[in-house]
């Protein structure tokens, strides 16, 4: 069994086939016979024996959960107390947060072993990991590809099968687009339904943490675990949607075969691999024969959203960013001569190439004389996009996309061409401007390398994603496609 | 917006967002920054006339909270990360002679 479920590997710890301990060992081998991939930032194999220890003592009182003692990869952005969090820059690479995020808390809750912390483009700006201090992460499936990014490093691990499940962040499309390219399941929740607390800024009116799975309903056992309002997170969402607490405790409910699913004809109108159009027209009429109705829909302003994008998060980004100052935490200069050039140079040496593209691009949006034109915009476009997508609901309860123009890239095709890299989110940042929820899930593949569709769905309304993901992956086998790099699962379970 | 690269003032930007370029990066920046201002000039193409903006998906905003301290005040513990400081207080480059 190489892609054992959450459920599966619950069932095996309570029947004792394995212990907690042994199953972090089991992960804890498959990461270190897979450096090669650089998927981890650090390991720490001391404290993730350590809570496994602990949830082998629940699962001897009896009093273990779903998710207790199932291994996961942290992406290095959230804060956990007594190891770095390194966001993957220089600026933070000796940097150890003095508190845990609300997620590392909310998992630690859940027993729940953490093995790591995973790599990811700088402070989680980029569509390819390979803006990482700490070195590209490699695609499992075709390891001279990148693996997508901004959380790159969760997505492939969870492909190569060093962690059942990952968290990551999406800001424009950082957790769908890996998970498209690596073949995995990818939830970005409804902004402000997981908290950002701990979780290093990047774009904040744009910034959510989610969940990575080969299963759609490991997904939602992750997401479930993660979600809730938080008094710390400004704009966290008060909900209190019964079916979070239902998914954490059973796992996912069946869904009906009787949604109306939009098909926004600017995805699909643009220029496309006719590879991942035929493997979408192929998902899309499995799920009509299933029973539920396609409809096309239009969201007019969809050609907008990269450019809006690219000036909100870079406005967003110079600000959150502009504490790095070398004062308080993080990386300062040796020798400075005067404060100015304390924070000149310990930025300058501190941020990596891309974070100071996005800086310098925000600070131009930002700057006397260009604000109305660009941000306030942007801010306009901003709000065009979130009514076409509240049209189109008007008519379907999902929409079905592409996530991606292509499949995975190769290793430096797009690092010379910042626009051209932009591009590739087309897909993924109209969602993330209207805060909506959406999920990648595999569907197909081109030239050996996996296809991701988008569902895009109403706001808080996760269940229904997951739920058609659920349903789709009980009569396809894409997401049970293993690439050629991966590390089997544990001996002894069985499906 | 800009009607040539030379008209983007690289160094002004660099300043004003405190960080240090070289002849190269700032070059290299400018023809980078050039493109990309070049894509994001494709936002004036869309009629925003009447236009509320959005600051927020779904129109979030800001929760306000009674004004009372829930800070927990540990200076040792969260300066244990800080480059340089003494007594409590974070040390820079003298800045009044």
């Amino acid at each position: 069994m190489t892609a054992p479920t959450i459920k599966q590997l619950h069932q095996a710890l309570v029947q004792g086939q394995f212990s907690a301990r042994e199953l972090a060992q089991h992960y804890l081998s498959g990461i270190e016979s897979h450096e090669d991939l650089n998927s981890f930032i650090s390991v720490d194999t001391e404290s993730a024996l350590a809570r496994a220890q602990a949830a082998d003592e629940l699962f001897a009182n009896n009093s273990a959960n779903l998710l207790t003692g199932i291994p996961l990869g942290m992406k290095d952005i959230f804060c956990a107390q007594g190891t770095t969090t390194t966001c993957a820059s220089n600026m933070l690479r000796h940097f150890v947060a003095p508190y845990d995020a609300t997620v590392v808390e909310q998992l630690n809750d859940q027993q729940t072993v953490t093995l790591g912390k995973t790599n990811m483009d700088e402070f989680a700006m980029g569509s390819s990991n390979e803006n990482s201090a700490f070195g590209a992460v490699k695609n499992p499936w075709d390891t001279t590809c990148v693996p997508g990014g901004s959380s790159g490093g969760s997505a492939a691990a969870v492909a190569a099968g060093l962690v059942p499940v990952a968290t990551g962040t999406d800001t424009g499309g950082s957790i769908r687009q890996p998970a498209a390219f690596c073949g995995i399941t990818g939830l970005k929740p409804t902004y402000g339904r997981v908290s950002r607390y701990g979780m290093v800024a990047f774009a904040s009116s744009l910034d959510q943490g989610g969940a990575f799975a080969r299963h759609a309903e490991d997904a939602g056992l992750l997401f479930a675990a993660m979600s809730g309002f938080d008094p710390r997170d400004s704009t966290s969402a008060q909900r209190e949607d019964t079916w979070v607490k239902d998914l954490m405790n059973g796992g996912l409910a069946t869904l009906d075969t009787s949604l109306t699913i939009g098909l926004p004809k600017e995805y699909f109108a643009a220029s496309m691999e006719s590879g991942i159009g035929e493997a979408l027209d192929g998902l899309a009429k499995q799920l009509e024969q299933a029973g539920h109705t396609l409809i096309e829909v239009s969201l007019p302003h969809t050609e907008a959203a990269v450019a809006a994008y690219y000036v909100i998060a870079g406005a967003e980004a110079s600000t959150n960013l502009s504490r790095y100052d070398g004062v308080r935490f993080g990386h300062r200069c040796e020798n400075p001569t005067s404060l100015e050039d304390l924070y000149t140079r310990s930025r300058s040496e501190g941020f990596g190439e891309e974070v100071k593209r996005r800086i310098l691009t925000g600070t131009y949006a930002l700057s006397v004389g260009y604000f109305d034109a660009y941000y306030l915009k942007a801010q306009k476009i901003r709000r065009l996009i979130s009514s076409d997508f509240m049209a189109a609901f008007d008519n379907a309860d999902v929409l079905l996309t592409p996530t991606t123009p292509a499949p995975a890239f190769k290793l430096g095709s797009l690092t010379k061409d910042p626009v051209a890299m932009y591009a590739q989110d087309v897909f993924t940042v109209p969602t993330s401007l209207a805060g909506l929820p959406a999920l990648s899930m595999p569907c197909g593949q081109v030239g050996g390398m996996p296809v991701g569709a988008q569902l895009i769905g109403q706001p808080f309304r996760e269940d229904v994603l997951l739920g058609l993901a659920n349903q789709y992956q009980a009569m396809s086998d894409w997401h049970l496609q293993l690439p050629g790099t991966v590390h089997p699962g544990p001996a002894g379970v069985t499906s | 917006m800009q009607d040539s690269d030379n008209d983007l003032d690289i160094s002004h930007l660099a300043r004003l967002a405190q960080l240090a370029l070289d002849e190269d990066a700032a070059n290299a920046a400018r023809s980078q920054l050039s493109n990309i201002i070049n894509m994001i000039d494709d936002m004036q193409k869309v009629d925003t006339e009447g236009v509320e903006p959005m600051a927020h998906p779904l129109d979030a905003t800001a929760r306000l909270r009674r004004d009372e301290v829930t800070e927990r005040v540990d200076v040792e513990h969260f300066q244990d990360g800080a480059p340089d400081t003494a007594d409590g207080y974070y040390l820079v480059p003298r800045v009044v002679e």
